[in-house]
């Protein structure tokens, strides 16, 4: 139990400082790794938890893919982030002002903290399943309504970016394979009778 | 039958209306030439005097004109009829008051006014004056105005005015004969300022509705306290009521005062208002800027008696305020001299005339005042007769004088129209009161009931009312003499043109003449001789003390005389100064001068009025319009208001930064007070 | 465990995503000249959906208690059909004349009225965040379809960060009523509220999940993306943004705040009077000092949301009615008002400035009437339906004894008639400008029928008033 409490809080604190870099790094591509950072860090919250699977889909997902995108995007844009920053001191105390009163607001939520009795699962996954078939259990039965709606954001999410990137350009020339294999001799091979000496 | 007397003057209106707003549009169509369309000259401003006033491309008539004076004039005529019938149906039968009930008109907790026909003998005379004039008067004015391209509407009008007379003379209650009394206002604003185009009839219409304001502010406040004294406006409940509260007192604004005397005065206020006396007269002499027909029957014969009338309906209350008669004979003797002082050097034949009227309404309210109602009664209506008679043929007069209406650019007209010049002779008679002519009996007795009359002012007006006849005579003669007698002053052309009027117009003049000569001959049995109890039948309250008109029986010889050698006196001196020696009132007009003026400019009272009232009441208006209106409510009112939203509007707007942090942070600014809020309030 | 979920209540969903998903595979393989018959079948989709909704089950509760089907599920429902429907033939003139015909914009509204009648249907807190993001995300993609255009595309672009924002906001919200109720079902919460109250974290997360619902409806202070994006997107997508997506996020904050929180109605009873008096007087003040009018229906609808809260601040049955009333009225005026925007059309082009409005009635004497009767009914003066929708949210304001509310609201609307009056001044009363280009059949008949929907409602306020009473009765069944 100590020990597992000795991670959690090894992971929780790296997380939120992680958190504090990804906003507060002078670079912008240090902030990404921060980034990384952060999520390495709740996977392994996720572990602490026994949601082994959550975990991988973690890494893989957004440390794997989507972080790494990120450092694509954040080196090809060359963000200059001190142009961005110029307004931030002028915005400071205002803005700290209203953080500081929501995080005194927090505290004192934390504070008054009871736990609802059904809160904590005593166990994350059935006995005798693994943790993906468990997930996969409730997935496409009870959430099936959820997973089905979420496969819809997804779904509008790249007709989204379909709609606003993708053009068309006239002067291109493009493979079309249907027309590749749709050809006949008849319309491809054009037989002439050539005179000798004459040319086409 | 009373019902028929009263709505069909309301029904020819109606029709009459009709007839001039349909006619408005069709006239408004190009090329509708009409056979009797023309137009008199006078519509259009005085610019046209003397031009030919026939033949010319005048102005077409609106379709329709001769069947409005048909009807309204034929109604009218039946009207006048059926009044005759129920003069001597009520007069000379024993039946007393009569109530007909026409509608219940509405009731709101106590106050219940129903809409009913009071027919007793005061009704009775009342309906023969309104009736006759007027229908003698639409007769007329089918000549008169038969030039005027508005003929529907100006009868539509005068219908309308007959109508609301009726009402006010029929009135059951207070509240109906309110609603009379501001009909004939309404018909008399519509009626002076008929010439619209005119700016001084527009102006003379104002004048006559906003001092009748005066008057009827004080009639209104007088019915409200009649309702809070008695809980009724009905006369059958306040009259048999009136003795109980004699003697009584009230709280008016911070004053403790006689409750009768108060309601009385308030309602006097009223009739002085309508009346034109003395303080409340200014209106009436500028009214005749409307046509003559209309001065004739409104601000001679009728309207003008509204105020004489309520006096001597209200009769029970009056007698129970000894004060309040006070004062009324008071007003009356005051302005039957006053009147009669200015109508000396008027040169307008209609305003010399006009004044007369003043004064003489002066003498029927010194009859009120002392307790005479039957001969104030009877003075009225003598009064409707002659007074009529002399503006229709005054109207005669400015028909042939192509207009003009300056008695020093009149003069030998008894040659070129010697119909009219007799009729308005028999006027004058009867004016002056000459033996055996209507004026006779009843001004003379009013004189002899003033002698008689007990309260304060009664002396008073006693000497008053006898000089005033003398004036009267000097002034009534004065006009015959300028305007027939003597040399042509008129241009030639003019006088080439003078003509007699046509056979419509001297209809009336001699129904009128007939009144004039043989109306108090007639009727004194009935209305003041020793007939009079039978024929009022308690129609006008006389109280127990009072004894007017038996002690009038019994009076000095040198008093019956008085009026008579006053009227010899006033008629001699007029002739020796415009018949005789015409340099004597020139001469005197010289040595006399500031007299003359302050007559001529009849007591400077619409000076006075101008500089009391109009002026600071126009500062008054002005300081609340540019200080009050303008600065302080708009200030800080619409335009304060529309300013400060203005403002706000520009610094929200501000806040529409088009930032994206800027609105990120708005939201959390807006997350952050509402978590707040909702922790420390809740 | 394995039993089937019961279908038929979600079956208006069901059709519109699979139709959904079937268009958007016609549009890919015909290709660009496919956008007029897939509009054709978008609308005949969206109205096939409606008619499941009235011809359906009247009521159900599926998958997992996460959906929920009662009569105020499909009077909203239907709304919401109409105004996507509506928005769809509204834009089909523009398109053509802007010659930016683009097959998915047709799809995606579709796709973003599936995610409305989920958001309408949520009865978990799971399902709310889900169909908001679907509807939200193909908001972003409409807001910034005319990707040519520098405004459509910062429109685009500040509509998706604000919202992911309040999308943030309303997650973090979700996620503390979970932690405080430990449960994500509408009856959970009910019932662990009845039980044990509110303790100051829920509280907390209630604020975050109003905000995140506010920022959809675009109630003060939440409103910021509104003028930019009604101004910068095309203005067939304004169209759409002002109508249906109001009507079901509006639903969404009843069924949030009404079912769920019902125990502490007095809470969440401050917070809404707050935004409604705030957008209230915003709407009221910032919209008088607008030249554009896309500009002043953006302060226009904002108003008229904060209008709306009144009623649903009362929390009363009667409130909830008042709502649903304003909310179909304004549906109603709206696509009214649109239709003529739309048709500030001159030969070289759309325009967007009120003074070009100058002369309308002489002009264009029907449009004009009609506009002003809109207008009219916008201000809220008798007896025009937006007096009623009106009456009906301070009637129930005053009712739940919110004077406060009720008169702030009264004054708003009053230096709110300003703007709308001066439209109609500008028309009636101003020299003619240029005159605009006639108006599209499809225009006339969309004003044609707000116009007589404006001018008659008295007539059906009965019927249309007696659904809404029904429809509130479903959060009040005692009462």
């Amino acid at each position: 139990m100590v020990l597992s409490a000795i991670f959690f809080y090894l992971f929780s604190a790296v997380v939120i400082a992680s958190g504090v870099m990804v906003i507060g790094a002078r670079n912008p591509v240090h902030s990404v790794l921060f980034l990384i950072l952060a999520f390495v860090n709740a996977a392994g919250l996720f572990v602490l938890l026994g949601a082994e699977f959550l975990a991988m889909i973690l890494i893989v997902v957004y440390v794997g893919a989507v972080a790494v995108l990120f450092l694509f995007v954040v080196m090809m844009l060359d963000v200059d982030f001190v142009e961005l920053r110029q307004g931030f001191l002028n915005y400071l105390p205002v803005g700290g002002l209203i953080g500081i009163v929501l995080l005194a607001e927090l505290l004192l939520v934390v504070a008054g903290w009871t736990f609802a009795g059904d809160t904590m699962p005593t166990s994350p996954a059935p006995a005798g399943m693994s943790n993906t078939a468990a997930l996969g259990e409730i997935l496409y039965t009870k959430y099936i309504y959820f997973f089905q709606a979420a496969g819809m954001v997804l779904l509008v999410a790249m007709v989204g970016a379909i709609v606003l990137t993708l053009r068309h350009r006239e002067s291109v020339k493009r493979q079309s394979i249907a027309d590749q294999v749709a050809r006949t001799p008849a319309t491809a091979i054009e037989v002439r009778k050539v005179e000798s000496g004459k040319g086409i | 039958m009373y019902s028929a007397i009263v709505f069909l003057p309301l029904l020819g209106a109606i029709i009459a209306g009709a007839i001039s707003i349909f006619g408005a549009h069709e006239r408004t169509r190009p090329a509708v030439t009409n056979g009797h369309g023309h137009r008199r000259g006078r519509g259009h401003g005085e610019g046209e005097n003397g031009a030919d006033e026939h033949g010319h491309d005048h102005e077409p008539a609106a379709v329709g004109s001769r069947q409005a004076e048909y009807i309204t004039s034929g109604f009218l005529i039946i009207s006048a009829v059926l009044s005759w019938i129920a003069f001597f149906t009520v007069g000379l039968g024993d039946e007393p008051t009569q109530r007909y009930q026409v509608f219940n008109w509405f009731s709101s907790g106590t106050l219940s006014v129903d809409w009913a026909l009071r027919i007793d003998t005061l009704t009775v005379v009342m309906l023969v004056v309104v009736n006759t004039v007027s229908s003698v008067v639409h007769v007329y004015s089918i000549g008169y105005m038969s030039h005027d391209p508005n003929r529907p509407r100006f009868f539509a009008y005068l219908s309308l005015f007959t109508f609301a007379m009726l009402s006010l003379v029929t009135a059951d209650n207070l509240v109906q004969l309110f609603f009379g009394w501001e009909g004939v206002g309404l018909a008399s604003y519509l009626l002076i300022g008929f010439w619209y185009q005119r700016p001084a009839a527009n102006a003379a219409a104002i004048k006559a509705f906003v001092v009748n304001r005066v008057g009827d502010f004080g009639f209104a406040l007088g019915i409200f306290a009649v309702f809070v004294v008695f809980n009724s406006v009905e006369f059958e409940t306040i009259f048999a009521n009136a003795p109980t509260i004699a003697g009584t007192r009230m709280q008016f604004l911070s004053w403790n005062v006689d409750t009768m005397t108060v309601i009385c005065l308030l309602l006097f206020l009223g009739a002085m208002g309508k009346s034109a006396q003395f303080l409340l007269h200014t209106w009436l002499p500028d009214a005749m800027e409307g046509p003559t027909p209309v001065s004739a029957l409104i601000h001679a014969a009728t309207m003008v008696t509204a105020g004489v009338f309520m006096v001597a309906r209200l009769s029970p209350l009056f007698e129970q305020a000894p004060t309040a008669l006070a004062f009324v004979t008071l007003i009356g003797g005051t302005t039957a001299f006053f009147a009669a002082t200015i109508g000396l050097v008027q040169n307008d034949i209609k305003r010399v005339i006009a004044y007369s009227t003043c004064s003489q309404l002066g003498y029927m309210f010194v009859a009120m005042g002392v307790g005479a109602y039957s001969i104030g009664m009877f003075h009225l209506f003598t009064h409707a007769f002659f007074k009529a008679l002399l503006f229709l043929g005054a109207g005669s007069v400015i028909h042939a004088m192509s207009d003009e209406q300056d008695m020093r650019k009149m003069g030998g007209l008894r040659k070129v129209i010697p119909k009219t010049y007799w009729m308005m002779v028999i006027g004058s008679l009867a004016l002056t009161g000459f033996p055996l002519t209507a004026g006779y009996y009843s001004k003379d007795a009013i004189i002899e009931a003033s002698f008689v009359g007990t309260n304060t002012f009664a002396g008073y007006a006693f000497v008053m009312s006898t000089a005033a006849a003398m004036l009267t005579a000097f002034y009534s003669w004065r006009l015959i003499f300028m305007t027939f007698h003597g040399k042509p002053r008129a241009s030639a052309e003019v006088m080439n043109h003078a003509h007699e009027s046509p056979l419509v117009m001297l209809v009336p003049l001699y129904v009128l003449g007939l009144g004039a000569l043989f109306g108090g001959m007639v009727f004194y049995n009935f209305f003041i001789g020793t007939g009079f109890e039978d024929f009022w039948k308690g129609a006008v309250f006389f109280s127990e003390e009072n004894h007017t008109l038996e002690e009038m029986h019994h009076i000095p010889f040198w008093v019956v005389w008085a009026p008579t050698t006053m009227m010899v006196i006033g008629t001699a001196i007029a002739y020796w100064f415009y018949m005789v020696n015409t340099d004597v009132p020139k001469q005197l007009a010289a040595r006399n001068d500031w007299l003359y003026r302050f007559l001529l400019n009849k007591w400077y009272f619409d000076e006075l009025y101008d500089f009391l009232f109009v002026r600071s009441l126009k500062w008054l208006g002005r300081f609340l319009w540019k200080r009050g209106d303008g600065w302080l409510i708009d200030g800080f009112g619409p335009d304060g208001v529309s300013a400060r939203v203005m403002d706000t509007t520009a610094r929200i707007v501000k806040l529409q930064s088009g930032y994206l942090y800027h609105y990120a942070f708005a939201m959390l600014i807006g997350v952050a007070f509402l978590v707040t809020y909702l922790m420390f309030a809740a | 465990m394995t039993m089937f979920p019961d279908l038929l209540p979600a079956l208006p969903e069901i059709l519109l995503a699979v139709g959904a998903l079937a268009l958007l595979m016609i549009g890919v393989f015909v290709g660009e000249k496919s956008t007029s018959l897939i509009n054709g079948l978008s609308i005949a989709l969206l109205v096939v959906a409606g008619i499941a909704v009235i011809a359906g089950p009247g009521g159900g509760v599926t998958f997992s208690d996460a959906f929920i089907l009662d009569p105020f599920a499909r009077f909203m429902k239907v709304l919401a059909l109409i105004g996507s429907a509506i928005a769809i033939v509204m834009s089909i003139g523009y398109a053509r004349a802007r010659k930016f015909e683009r097959f998915e914009y047709p799809v995606l509204i579709v796709i973003a009225t599936l995610g409305m009648l989920m958001m309408i249907s949520a009865n978990d807190l799971i399902a709310v965040y889900l169909g908001l993001e679907l509807q939200s995300l193909s908001l972003y993609v409409i807001a910034a379809i005319n990707r040519d255009s520098v405004r459509s595309t910062e429109a685009g672009l500040k509509y998706f960060v604000l919202g992911a924002l309040s999308s943030g906001m309303l997650l973090y919200g979700a996620s503390l009523v979970y932690g405080f109720t430990g449960t994500t079902t509408f009856a959970g919460i009910a019932s662990a509220l009845t039980a044990e109250g509110a303790s100051l974290g829920l509280v907390f997360g209630l604020v975050f999940l109003i905000a995140g619902l506010a920022f959809k409806i675009s109630a003060v202070p939440f409103h910021m993306w509104t003028p930019d994006v009604y101004e910068g997107a095309p203005t067939p997508v304004t169209a759409f943004f002002a109508a249906a997506p109001k009507v079901a996020a509006v639903a969404l904050f009843v069924r949030v705040v009404v079912g769920p929180f019902a125990p502490i109605t007095h809470d969440w009873q401050q917070i809404l009077s707050f935004l409604a008096i705030a957008s209230m007087v915003l709407g009221a003040f910032a919209a008088i000092g607008q030249r554009n009018i896309k500009r002043l229906m953006a302060y226009s609808s904002i108003g008229h949301m904060g209008y709306a809260l009144v009623g649903l601040a009362a929390g009363s049955e009667a409130g909830v009615q008042g709502v649903i009333l304003y909310v179909s009225i304004y549906l109603a005026m709206t696509v009214g008002a649109f239709a003529c925007i739309l048709s500030m059309r001159r030969r070289e082009g759309m325009t967007y400035e009120i003074n070009d409005l100058a002369g309308l009635a002489k002009t264009h004497p029907v449009m004009a009437f009609m506009f002003a009767a809109i207008l009219f009914s916008l201000a809220g003066i008798p007896p025009l339906a937006g007096f009623f929708a009106k009456f009906y949210v301070f009637l129930a304001a005053i009712e739940a004894e919110l004077y406060v509310l009720a008169v702030i609201g009264v004054v708003a609307s009053v230096i709110g008639a300003y703007y709308y009056l001066r439209i109609i001044k500008i028309m009636y009363f101003d020299d003619p400008a240029t005159s605009f280009e006639p108006m599209p059949t499809e225009l006339r008949v969309v004003l044609g029928v707000s116009g007589a929907f404006v001018l008659f409602f008295i007539i059906f306020a009965g019927p249309l008033g007696g659904a809404a009473g029904l429809a509130a009765q479903t959060f009040f069944p005692t009462g």
